[in-house]
């Protein structure tokens, strides 16, 4: 039997120089180990990390509460099933402000600091336009929800894609033929002054051109204002329809001006229903809405033909009938929206899964395993309705709805057919070195 | 629109911004004149009216005129109370050195601002207004050479947005006459002409400054309870107005109330008028290069004495 020696606990002490040296030895060991070593186990039991970039303040702040909920929905939803490869599903959260700049460090946090293997969730088009070229230099898969055309117009890359919602360009030019041919044909447009606003200037106004109708006039107001009146007297006379589209934490306040401004003599109205997301229809001062028409990407209050898909989605993440929160039901949601979050995140399990999805080091499997999805049918992992993916692009393609306003409510008076919405190709991202 | 229409509508809408802006800058000019202090929380007490606003008639509940009622009355005190134990907790304490509250102004901003955040929220969220009824407005025009009347689009303005202007006109001269004809005045003036002979004379000084930051303060909060009906209360909403103000103060002369008010009105009407008929960003550009010219030909401002 060997004895142990006994070191003598008093004694010289180390000196803060010596345990330094200790600390830098140690750390250099572990950095010194191979990957495999210091995530032993990390296959079967490391959850896959989901960076999710939030809009929690700033201008986008709204939406950013509707997307966590939806997010949050969605990740327990996958959880319960099973996870992604048998591995939890992990949701990392960060406030990005609604703002490019921070956008960017909160990708870079991502990919550097929480180890994440994607990055999701971004929806204003500045921002997604501000962090993409980041995340594409970090090769860190990167899935917005923005509806922007910046995804399928080329000026990002292989890095970033859009599987879970259509874009501006898609859903302008679907509803141009119902604008031209319900409402009239000499329209004004209004809309917010950035990127997202710009694809509805120029999509509509090609799109409604096409149809025989034309733009008499654009009038851009920058998201941050204020107060609205000071721009409507630019609305021509001769005005048939009023097209107007509408972000940032002051929408009410321009639907609301937009109705007195006009009174009892307005002209037919198409709006987006960004104009009014995640405001209640009930609120004082919109009674002038009714009978206009709305564009929703997915209908907010639930229609009599409602899929047993909807009402799913609906009970899961927390939405009434009328879609606002089931504990609160002035909190309007972004119904139109937020099931962006919730495709998505399907779309990139089944990516995963089909790439056997391991680590950072399968980033590029997983864009090729989604760059090769097409059909994706109407199901409870697609809510919204069935979708047709073009992996050239990196841009899903879907039904648009047109509702209208009756007594208060937005009923759904026309749904837009995929092929309605195709335009041909601008890039291919396939070529792209990964 | 046609030109005349276009140039009515335009006014009634400065003349909104106007009211709302010289009860704002008017505050910010009153805690300068007075203590010399430069206040760059002075928006963030205007956004802080603004949410109260809400958070009260949101309490108080009922008919939307009771709340709105209530509102104007306590969220002003609020406010006020707030900035004079700001003023006694901080300012005081460095002495009112002006590079030093500059300082302590701008980190109370952002407690403010983020105070605000953590607790309300970011959502910008709306107030009812007590009566708000659309008054259109007719106009005339020549067909055939028979002068007629007819009502063109837009041409209006609601019966809350006249009240605005009515009741900013009130307290403004509610303001003057406390200024000119009160005791507390006498004392403010006072301690604005030579704050050492004020102290010598017996006039408590300290308190005199912390009477005029909470009233500079609930000035802010007051024009902000006015405007929320018009607008929302959301936590960013402070950076116009203090912009804003400090162009209208510098124009008006920095401590001068009738000044004030006259760059208020020039800075409301064309920026109205001017977003009206070319860009709301050309009126901003517009009031700066105004602010910049008076720096350079008359840096006392229009109305400012001259100082030594």
């Amino acid at each position: 039997m060997t004895k142990f020696k006994t070191v003598p606990v008093t004694g010289a002490q180390p000196t803060r120089r010596d345990a330094l040296k200790t600390l830098a030895l140690g750390g250099g060991a572990a950095a010194a180990l191979p990957l495999w070593a210091r995530y032993a186990g990390a296959q079967t039991s490391e959850p896959i990390k989901v960076g999710f970039q939030v809009h929690r303040t700033g201008i986008g702040a709204a939406y950013g509460r509707w997307y966590d909920r939806t997010t949050s929905a969605a990740a327990a939803l996958i959880n319960e099933q099973g996870g992604i490869n048998g591995r939890p599903l992990e949701i990392v959260s960060e406030d990005d402000g609604t703002d490019p700049k921070r956008g960017a460090e909160v990708v870079e946090k991502f990919a550097t600091q929480h180890n994440c293997d994607i990055g999701f969730g971004t929806l204003f088009s500045h921002v997604v336009i501000g962090s993409a070229p980041r995340a594409g230099e970090l090769k860190l898969p990167y899935f917005v929800v923005s509806e922007g055309h910046h995804v399928a117009s080329g000026m990002l890359n292989r890095y970033t894609l859009q599987p879970g919602i259509t874009d501006v360009k898609s859903q302008v030019q679907a509803m141009a033929p119902f604008v031209a041919d319900n409402l009239g044909k000499k329209i004004t447009m209004i809309f917010p002054d950035f990127a997202f606003g710009h694809d509805h200037r120029d999509y509509f106004t090609a799109a409604i051109e096409a149809q025989g109708g034309e733009v008499l006039e654009h009038i851009a107001i920058p998201p941050t204002e204020t107060s609205f009146t000071k721009y409507f007297p630019k609305i021509p006379r001769d005005t048939e329809v009023i097209y107007h589209v509408m972000v940032g934490p002051a929408v009410l306040t321009f639907v609301k001006e937009l109705g007195e401004f006009f009174g009892p003599q307005r002209p037919e109205m198409f709006g987006f229903i960004d104009s009014l997301e995640a405001v209640d229809l009930g609120s004082p001062g919109l009674e002038f809405l009714d009978g206009t028409y709305f564009w929703e990407g997915n209908p907010r209050y639930a229609q009599d033909n409602q899929s047993e898909y909807d009402a799913f989605f609906r009970e899961r993440v927390g939405v009434d009938a009328n879609g606002a929160s089931v504990s609160d039901p002035k909190d309007a949601s972004t119904y139109a929206h937020m099931f962006g979050c919730w495709e998505t995140l399907h779309v990139v399990k089944a990516g995963m899964e089909s790439a056997g999805y391991q680590g950072p080091k399968d980033r590029a499997a997983l864009i090729e395993a989604v760059e090769a999805m097409t059909d994706m049918p109407h199901s409870n992992a697609h809510p919204q309705g069935a979708k047709i993916f073009n992996g050239k692009t990196h841009q899903v393609f879907g039904h648009q709805y047109v509702t209208k306003v009756v007594d208060g409510k937005l009923l759904l008076v026309h749904t837009t057919s995929i092929e309605d919405t195709y335009y041909p190709d601008e890039v291919d991202y396939t070529t792209q070195a990964l | 629109m046609d030109f005349g229409p276009y140039l009515m509508l335009a006014t009634l809408e400065g003349t909104v911004t106007a009211a709302v802006l010289a009860l704002t800058a008017s505050g910010l000019a009153l805690v300068f004149g007075v203590m010399r202090v430069v206040n760059v929380a002075h928006g963030e007490f205007f956004m802080l009216g603004a949410v109260l606003a809400w958070w009260v008639t949101h309490i108080v509940g009922g008919s939307a005129a009771i709340g709105f009622v209530a509102a104007l009355i306590v969220v002003p005190i609020l406010v006020g109370v707030l900035a004079a134990v700001t003023d006694m907790t901080i300012l005081k304490r460095i002495d009112y050195d002006p590079e030093r509250t500059i300082v302590a102004t701008i980190g109370i901003l952002y407690i403010l601002q983020q105070v605000t955040l953590m607790t309300y929220g970011p959502d910008a969220r709306p107030v009812t207004p007590p009566f708000n009824t659309r008054i259109a407005l007719p106009w005339f025009e020549f067909v055939n050479g028979e002068p007629g009347i007819y009502w063109p689009w837009g041409l209006s303005i609601t019966s809350y947005k006249l009240a605005v202007i009515g009741a900013a006109s009130v307290v403004l001269m509610g303001l003057w006459l406390l200024m000119t004809r009160s005791k507390l005045g006498l004392l403010m003036r006072a301690t604005e002409q030579d704050r050492d002979m004020a102290l010598a004379f017996g006039i408590p000084v300290e308190r005199i400054y912390a009477v005029v930051f909470g009233l500079g303060a609930a000035m802010a909060a007051l024009a902000a309870v006015l405007i929320v009906p018009i607008q929302q209360a959301h936590y960013l909403m402070g950076a116009d107005p203090l912009l804003l103000s400090f162009i209208v103060v510098i124009i008006g002369g920095l401590g001068s109330l009738p000044g004030t008010v006259l760059a208020a009105l020039l800075i409301g009407l064309s920026d109205g008028i001017i977003s009206v008929f070319f860009s709301p960003t050309l009126a901003k550009i517009l009031a700066t290069l105004v602010v910049a010219m008076v720096l350079v030909f008359r840096p006392q401002g229009l109305f400012g004495a001259k100082r030594t």
